[in-house]
């Protein structure tokens, strides 16, 4: 007999460990998400019943595996004996063949699937935190401000468009990488950003900073996943999960840092850079390296930062780049250049950042009047309701 | 799976792009063509006549009704289709990637679902 404490604490283990290599070797047969997850779940289960007499399995993770095995083989069995001959024949077709290695990057090629370009955009970080971290539907939605049957649907609509549309569970051939990469890395740039967003749970930040390692794990060659990583790393070292005032990056206390997150994320970094090939996550994770060293300077390299964000502008050119550089540069050459930028940024009429950058930038300037209205802007646009508070209250600076 | 691939694109004649752009077409198509059959995955592949010689039918409350010209009279139109037969949507998508009128017009690649073979529906 084994302890019922012991044998949850074994199934969450595995659970953390491997849900979503599981989940993508399950699926890789039949292509199907939501049969795999399924049978996983099963799979859980039954461990739950059985582990407490019979012991937890010495490979409790193959065990797993074959239990899930078998209920899909099970499933897929009886529905084609309910349908007609045209089913029968396309299901009973693809019996699991066994693995020598249960996991053979199966995982990455899961990742692969849930960013391919055939899959809407806005559902790939959604459908990665729940079949790679079997993170619930329901947290998903309330981090994306969504009813929950809402996401329900989509990942259900998603997964059935994997399995219909005949996404194949593999890694792409290394010629594709450079137009296949990059949406990975975005879908898993994309769970941190929400995980950040005021809707989200603290529980999703870690998930997120857990789907960044685990990338750089699987490609610790690959300059821009190890950015990615310590982007994520150095970022989240700032986060203060239980915050009940927002306090504008250059005001944080480098006291309250986490300096084993930072550390992370500097590794990652340097890694990275050792490769000599920057791009856009590098170059992000170099700014917050940059913010990151008033930790142990004391000062932040103002000017290191303005040529970080001006090289960040010309390989990826986002507004939040181009807002984050128009500050920069007026931090260095003073406000009025830093206007002249942000009056170039076109389309942020309706971005909150640009509004909050160009209230401190006008403030800095002495334009009182012009300033206030920007910050009445920004704050009509500010999602947040700590960062509402603050812009409330507070003038921006830069 | 079995997948086709819809090739819409602007029809031209040789009034409006030239006999020699015509020609170039054809050659392409055959070449491409040729390559999905060395392949061994091309299951069938037909290049429709223009929109103007189709001819639309349907029928309500019993009543057949014909019109002239396409079911939707768009700029784009349905040129021809290829049948194919390959493992993944990838490998899908590549073939459409290189099908001659990808460059001027759009392949919509759809999975196939069943199949009428030898006198009955199978599996696609």
């Amino acid at each position: 007999m084994t302890d019922a404490g012991e044998v949850a604490e074994a199934v969450d283990a595995a659970a953390r460990r491997s849900y979503g290599r599981l989940v993508a070797a399950l699926a890789a047969p039949t292509r199907d998400l939501a049969l795999a997850e399924d049978a996983l779940a099963f799979a859980f289960e039954r461990a739950l019943e059985l582990w407490p007499g019979a012991g937890v399995p010495a490979s409790p993770e193959g065990w797993l595996m074959t239990v899930g095995r078998h209920r899909i083989t099970d499933v897929l069995r009886s529905a084609a004996h309910r349908t007609s001959v045209v089913l029968d024949e396309a299901r009973d077709a693809p019996a699991p063949p066994p693995e020598p290695d249960p996991f053979p990057d199966r995982l990455l090629a899961l990742l692969f699937v849930c960013a391919h370009p055939a899959i809407e955009p806005g559902i790939r970080t959604p459908l990665m935190l729940q079949s790679v971290l079997g993170v619930e539907a329901r947290a998903i939605a309330a981090a994306f401000a969504v009813p929950a049957p809402a996401m329900a649907q989509r990942l259900v609509r998603a997964k059935r468009r994997i399995r219909d549309a005949g996404i194949a569970f593999e890694v792409p051939d290394r010629s594709r990488w450079s137009e296949r990469l990059p949406p990975v890395l975005e879908a898993v740039y994309g769970a941190y950003a929400i995980a950040r967003s005021g809707s989200a749970g603290p529980d999703l930040r870690e998930e997120a900073l857990h789907l960044g390692r685990l990338l750089a794990d699987l490609l610790p060659d690959e300059p821009e996943v190890l950015g990615l990583a310590a982007l994520l790393h150095l970022a989240a070292a700032r986060d203060d999960p239980g915050r009940t005032v927002f306090v504008p990056l250059d005001e944080q206390d480098p006291a309250t840092w986490d300096r084993a997150l930072l550390a992370r994320g500097e590794e990652y970094l340097h890694r990275a850079a050792a490769h000599g090939r920057p791009g856009r996550f590098q170059l992000e994770a170099a700014i917050q390296s940059a913010h990151g060293a008033r930790a142990i300077t004391g000062e932040v390299d103002r000017e290191a930062i303005r040529r970080l964000s001006a090289a960040l502008v010309r390989v990826a050119p986002t507004l939040g780049a181009r807002v984050a550089h128009a500050v920069a540069v007026a931090r260095v050459d003073g406000p009025a250049a830093g206007l002249a930028v942000l009056d170039d940024v076109a389309g942020a009429d309706a971005f909150q950042p640009a509004w909050a950058a160009r209230a401190a930038l006008l403030a800095a300037a002495g334009c009182e009047a012009e300033a206030d209205r920007a910050r009445q802007r920004a704050l009509e646009l500010t999602v947040d309701p700590l960062e509402r508070e603050h812009l409330a209250t507070r003038m921006p600076r830069i | 799976m079995r997948y086709t691939l819809l090739l819409h694109y602007p029809e031209a004649d040789e009034q409006s792009i030239g006999r020699e752009a015509i020609e170039a077409g054809m050659a392409a198509f055959a070449s491409y063509a040729e390559a999905l059959d060395a392949a061994g995955v091309l299951r069938s592949a037909e290049v429709l006549q223009p929109s103007s010689a189709s001819t639309t039918v349907s029928t309500r409350d019993g009543e057949l009704r014909i019109q002239d010209g396409p079911f939707a009279d768009t700029k784009d139109q349905l040129g021809g289709t290829f049948v194919i037969d390959v493992p993944d949507l990838d490998a899908a998508l590549d073939w459409a990637g290189r099908a001659p009128s990808a460059t001027w017009g759009a392949v919509e690649v759809r999975p196939s679902a069943v199949r009428f073979v030898d006198g009955s529906w199978r599996p696609a």
